[in-house]
């Protein structure tokens, strides 16, 4: 680039885990009042990278030196006190204490050796009011809060810091798209104020607006650093996967004909406050994606389908017969055939200390085992199916699902699913922090099953994949389904517009009314 | 106005073990053949207090997510040591008090050295450590008795009556929760034992000092279990090896954490529910004392409340409209 010292500068650092080579002489260099973004697919090693450059992990090899010296940083602590904070995918906040708490964590305010709590709370509100936080309570205990205000709150936590380096990893990954332009103003003003920032994300987009310069990681290395702007997308996004980058989303069949009996029949849904009076149909062959911006409501909506809510009322029906669904053990039964792929796949959808080919059999016990006992012959055939179906990439079914990468984590999730062989398949923001590679992969598999007759729900808070994979969307707001877009209808205009529940493009063609609440 | 609200949901447990000890309480004065006089008070105040204060001492291990089974065994190794070494002059005798403090500092420290240093599960570390110290109380007091010249006038005023009554055991109780609960709770080391207790890896990302927690979790622990053992000397005059005193107030420290609300996963509660647990399990006892009943039947009580009390703790779980909440 120029002649600027770098603030940060790694160079030859490498790092393995076991037979894992997660980077191998990674060069970086970080200037102030520069943004300067990461890409790379998953398992590229930019997750390690940015661990060793916040003291999470020790380098096998390689040095840093922070305005021309030489530094090492033992744990995050130090890192933190030479001026480089992280903001992490997993997020760092603790559940039970209040957001003021989580705040000022590392250093709080003192006064005669104890906690200030007056001049926390004023921190607290300073540092949340900078991240476009305002209307977070700072007492609230941060597990009351949803994903997306934590991430908030993440941000906040670390402008508390005073950092002179402050990397975000996927830290817009939950966040809506008001919220992603408040914390953008705040990069952007951060940077005027000549900090340095990192910036990994998956969103192109996101990078294409903040971004100063780029490098793109592949295989632990880093392949390309560019200045922003000067390569297209397709360039940018055929250097992180080294091959050619083209029909992301799968081409849609004909639509389904709507005399087609549905699977799922959906009447008057209504639960507590959250969701109001929804109905829906989903027909073989069907992908009916959720849209609108998050915390609408759509999470509920698949929990109540598969019967994890209580006291919800309406009516469902499954193959036209009333489905009494009352939990997650009826909902997969052979009968109704559902299966949901949670949001958090860490959480919900994996026993990440137990192996593969267990995580991948939990859902089909019942159908690999006589009187009880699995059938170990049964189950080992499966699940090699299964790796084969999805090109699931482990080192054998034995080791445990926590040792892979982000992605393939993802893929025996939905795998897990398609052992029970569902018609009914419900997926909560199946692509989320997950590369590009592998979410081709997932788009073409849901296009797949729809077409052997399954009937897909969809909710993605990427608008892409609601245009590129599904046959209608349900626009949710406020719990309630304020429009519906079929085929062509489903542009990005039409669905920005529906989710904050504005009539701007009352031109388009097609447009029914949205309903007034 | 909000402030105040969440500041409550906060601290959902305490009242809730007020409450508990209350009702028990009150049946107990107005069924006893004395009622409420103060020599009624002071009696249950004594034998309530050495549980509060092992709960305590539990309650600081329990919050970083872990557990503390020797807590009833330096609870007995300071009990025989003080039957030997509070003696002589009152200056002597706070010099043994001071002495007897210490042993139980340095044990809870070396529980939490092993913790940290050793990474052993804090369950097996405090079996271990625990049959250790019982093993030194053992060699000091096969069977009961004190010195010679044990100091029975600091003993005496410890569990006194103060002017109007009031039993000096509960000031005492006091006392230290105003020196050590409250200032742990608002310092620095105390906030990062919640931290710890509530998500460790959270803690660590956010540079929480992870072992100085421990460490002070574990050392408080002895401390406050010397506490109690030293009220245990002052109210028997002696000391005596009971490896059956000890298991039982182990287990009911457990059990006084968790009436008073403390989360057994950590990072939930404080020690003024245990406290109001401690007393509302002790007062269970009294009850079956004062119904002439067998005291057979008072574990099995204790038992039954015990219950009955979680019950009503997790009856909130009731309104639970998505069971996914039920998990967390």
């Amino acid at each position: 680039m120029d002649a600027a010292v770098p603030l940060f500068h790694v160079e030859g650092v490498s790092k393995r885990y076991g037979g894992v080579r997660a980077l191998e002489e990674a060069d970086l260099s970080v200037y102030s009042g520069r943004v300067h973004a990461i890409l790379g697919e998953n398992g590229a090693g930019k997750s390690t990278l940015i661990k060793v450059m916040a003291g999470v992990v020790a380098p096998d090899k390689g040095r840093m030196t922070l305005e021309g010296r030489e530094v090492s940083f033992p744990d995050p602590a130090a890192a933190n006190r030479a001026g480089v904070v992280c903001i992490f995918q997993e997020l760092s906040l603790i559940p039970d204490l209040s957001v003021a708490d989580n705040i000022v964590i590392s250093n709080p305010p003192k006064r005669f050796g104890l906690i200030d709590r007056r001049a926390q709370r004023r921190m607290a509100e300073e540092a949340l009011a900078r991240a476009g936080g305002e209307d977070i309570h700072p007492m609230t205990p941060v597990k009351d809060l949803p994903l997306s205000r934590r991430q908030i709150v993440e941000i906040a936590k670390a402008l508390a810091r005073q950092p002179r380096i402050l990397i975000l990893d996927e830290a817009t990954s939950a966040l809506t798209a008001a919220d992603v332009t408040k914390v953008f103003a705040v990069l952007k003003r951060l940077r005027s104020e000549g900090l340095a920032l990192l910036y990994i994300s998956h969103r192109m987009h996101e990078i294409a607006e903040i971004a100063d310069e780029c490098t793109v990681f592949r295989n632990g290395r880093n392949v390309a650093t560019y200045r922003a702007g000067t390569k297209t997308d397709n360039e940018v996004v055929e250097m992180m996967i080294g091959r050619e980058y083209s029909h992301v989303f799968p081409p849609k069949p004909a639509a389904v004909p709507s005399d087609k009996p549905p699977i799922l029949e959906v009447r008057n849904l209504s639960w507590t406050q959250r969701l109001r009076d929804i109905s829906l149909v989903a027909r073989p062959g069907e992908v009916v994606g959720l849209g609108g911006l998050d915390g609408q409501g759509q999470r509920e909506l698949l929990l109540a389908l598969f019967g994890v809510l209580k006291g919800v009322s309406g009516e469902m029906l499954i193959d036209g017969k009333p489905a009494p669904i009352s939990s997650p053990r009826v909902a997969k039964s052979r009968k109704f055939g559902m299966a949901l792929i949670p949001e958090d796949r860490k959480t919900e959808g994996l026993m990440l200390p137990m192996a593969v080919r267990a995580n991948l059999s939990f859902a089909a016990l019942d159908r690999l085992s006589s009187c009880g006992v699995i059938d170990r012959p049964a189950e080992s055939a499966s699940v090699q199916d299964m790796i084969k179906l999805l090109a699931i990439r482990t080192d054998g079914v034995d080791i445990p699902v926590g040792s892979l990468s982000g992605g393939n984590q993802q893929k025996v999730v939905i795998a897990k699913w398609l052992m029970v062989t569902p018609r009914i398949i419900l997926l909560n923001d199946p692509t989320r922090g997950i590369d590009v590679g592998t979410k081709q992969e997932i788009y073409q598999l849901l296009r797949k099953l729809a077409d052997s007759g399954a009937a897909i729900i969809f909710y993605s808070t990427d608008y892409d994949e609601l245009i590129g994979c599904c046959n209608r969307v349900l626009v949710l707001y406020d719990g309630a389904v304020k429009r519906t877009l079929v085929e062509e209808e489903i542009t990005e205009r039409a669905l920005i517009a529906s989710a904050l529940n504005i009539a701007a493009d009352q031109g388009d063609a097609g447009i029914r009314p949205a309903v007034s609440a | 106005m909000r402030d105040w609200r969440y500041r409550f949901a906060e601290q959902r447990g305490t009242p809730l073990a007020v409450a508990i000890f209350l009702v028990m309480f009150v049946i107990y004065v107005s069924n006893h053949p004395a009622g409420f006089t103060a020599n009624v008070v002071q009696t249950a105040a004594n034998k309530g207090v050495i549980l509060a204060f092992v709960a305590m001492a539990q309650t600081f291990v329990v919050l970083t997510a872990g557990i503390d089974l020797s807590v009833g065994m330096i609870f007995i190794l300071t009990n025989c040591l003080g039957s030997y070494i509070v003696t002589g002059s009152m200056g002597t005798a706070a010099l043994g008090v001071i002495g007897v403090l210490v042993v139980g500092l340095v044990c809870g420290a070396l529980n939490g050295l092993i913790v940290i240093y050793g990474r052993l599960q804090p369950i097996v570390t405090t079996i271990a450590t625990g049959s250790i110290y019982y093993g030194i109380a053992l060699w000091l007091r096969p069977q009961p008795g004190s010195s010679d010249d044990f100091n029975s006038d600091i003993a005496d005023f410890m569990t006194s009556q103060l002017p109007g009554g009031i039993p000096m055991s509960l000031v005492a109780l006091f006392v230290i929760v105003l020196v050590v609960w409250l200032p742990f709770r608002r310092s620095e080391v105390g906030r990062a034992v919640y931290a710890t207790g509530s998500s460790e890896v959270g803690a660590y990302m956010s540079g929480v000092p992870i072992r100085r927690a421990k460490f002070a979790a574990y050392t408080l622990s002895g401390l406050l279990s010397a506490v109690g053992g030293l009220y245990f000397t002052f109210i028997t005059y002696s000391g005596v090896a009971s490896f059956a005193d000890g298991g039982t107030y182990t287990l009911y420290s457990i059990a006084a954490v968790v009436l008073g609300g403390v989360s057994l996963f950590g990072g939930v509660g404080s020690a003024v529910g245990a406290i109001f647990g401690a007393l509302a399990f002790r007062t269970i006892g009294d009850l079956i004392f004062v119904f002439d009943l067998e005291p057979l039947w008072q574990t099995l009580f204790q038992g039954i409340v015990l219950l009955l009390a979680v019950c009503i703790g997790s009856a909130r779980l009731f309104q639970v409209r998505n069971r996914l909440e039920l998990f967390t």
